[in-house]
């Protein structure tokens, strides 16, 4: 349906030659940036329908009857569909420790909930099609609910910041939705999250088509390809401070992966992006003590790197 | 009439409480119109995402923003 649309518009309206270096790249662009912001657009919706059910008040309650093992495996299927923000990421925290949810059932929700977005999906499917992006939603399940049990084995409540477990917290009843509002929160939603990134969105697929066009092939082998060891952690390293911008980080991504770089190393560098992050890290000091903040960090980036390893081995 | 507008400091949570001084003023209610960014206070209601709105001790919803008109029909 686009790509007819993005041939018409540029080889035919603008009159440019198909194979030429311009021609192509402006194609190129016309046809994923209408690919992508029709995913967006239809998904993040539908998403945000599906979420209206599902909000944190209502996961805790779940979560709160839940034991480890099990409990791990549901804060990592719920964090997909209970909206997250990082500005309500302290209020979230004492609401599921106080509670009852273990902290290693909470860190699952933690890590899963930002990693497992809707956008950094579609961009996925978008850019490399749905078995990538099936392979996220699982490998990123897998590292929540690793991560949150490790976390959990390692008995660190009394590096929760003291106050957290002296809160009193009220049990809010949240009225159930009518079908309006539900479209009313979704169609709010949608155009708040593209207004935020759609910027990134074009900019990341400018210049992903750029580097098609310009940057010569096996560019990247040597230094992102599988055969070197330092790719994944220095790509987790670098995914961090890169927050937010998942959706325009994927089309650069997949243009450097038709140069060369492995897909187990851009796997680990999207979860990266999207589950640890520089912000975060400030807002959770504000519940949990340095040594906590540095395990949960440390534990999310050892499980991304594995999954980066892994998948260098076996795709 | 107490309005709280609980959220510590998001963007959302301005733009909330400013349709909610909005709503009040088409209205042409008497509302005392507060924001509630501490955490232990926002807490106590029991609300996990933020912004939230409570009228007079009831939280009537969170995790998002509504119009001035719609915040005007639970007034």
């Amino acid at each position: 349906m686009f790509k007819p649309f993005a041939d018409y518009l540029i080889f035919d309206l603008f009159d440019l030659t198909p194979g030429s270096h311009l021609g192509d790249a402006l194609n190129f662009f016309i046809y994923d940036t209408l690919k992508i912001f029709f995913l967006l657009t239809v998904i993040i919706f539908v998403v945000a329908i599906v979420r209206s059910w599902f909000p944190p008040e209502r996961t805790k309650r779940i979560l709160s009857h839940e034991r480890e093992y099990v409990g791990n495996v549901m804060a990592a299927l719920l964090g997909i569909v209970t909206p997250f923000c990082s500005c309500s990421a302290v209020p979230l925290f004492i609401g599921f420790v106080e509670s009852g949810v273990p902290l290693g059932v909470t860190f699952s929700f933690l890590v899963s909930s930002p990693m497992v977005n809707e956008v950094a999906l579609i961009m996925l499917w978008g850019m490399f099609g749905w078995r990538i992006a099936l392979i996220y939603i699982g490998m990123g399940l897998l590292v929540a609910i690793v991560a949150g049990i490790v976390i959990g084995r390692l008995k660190m409540e009394k590096y929760v910041q003291d106050y957290v477990w002296e809160m009193q917290v009220g049990n809010a009843e949240i009225a159930e939705q009518s079908w309006p509002e539900r479209f009313a929160y979704a169609r709010e939603y949608t155009i708040g999250l593209l207004k935020k990134i759609w910027p990134y969105v074009v900019v990341g697929i400018g210049i992903g088509g750029f580097i098609h066009g310009y940057v010569p092939q096996d560019f990247l082998v040597r230094w992102a390809g599988r055969d070197n060891p330092f790719a994944v952690p220095v790509a987790v390293a670098l995914g961090v401070p890169l927050y937010s911008n998942a959706a325009g980080v994927i089309p650069i991504v997949q243009a450097l992966t038709a140069k060369g770089m492995a897909m187990g190393t851009v796997l680990a560098f999207m979860m990266a992006v999207t589950a640890l992050s520089l912000p975060e890290a400030i807002i959770l000091k504000n519940v949990l003590k340095n040594r906590l903040l540095g395990v949960f960090f440390g534990t999310v980036a050892v499980a991304i790197t594995m999954v980066g390893y892994l998948f260098n081995a076996i795709l | 009439m107490k309005i709280e507008v609980l959220g510590a400091g998001c963007a959302k949570c301005k733009t909330l409480y400013e349709n909610v001084k909005k709503a009040v003023e088409m209205s042409g209610k008497e509302a005392e119109v507060v924001k509630v960014e501490d955490i232990p206070s926002i807490m106590k209601y029991g609300v996990m995402s933020t912004p939230a709105l409570v009228i007079d001790g009831v939280v009537k919803f969170s995790g998002k923003t509504v119009s001035p008109e719609e915040i005007r029909g639970m007034l």
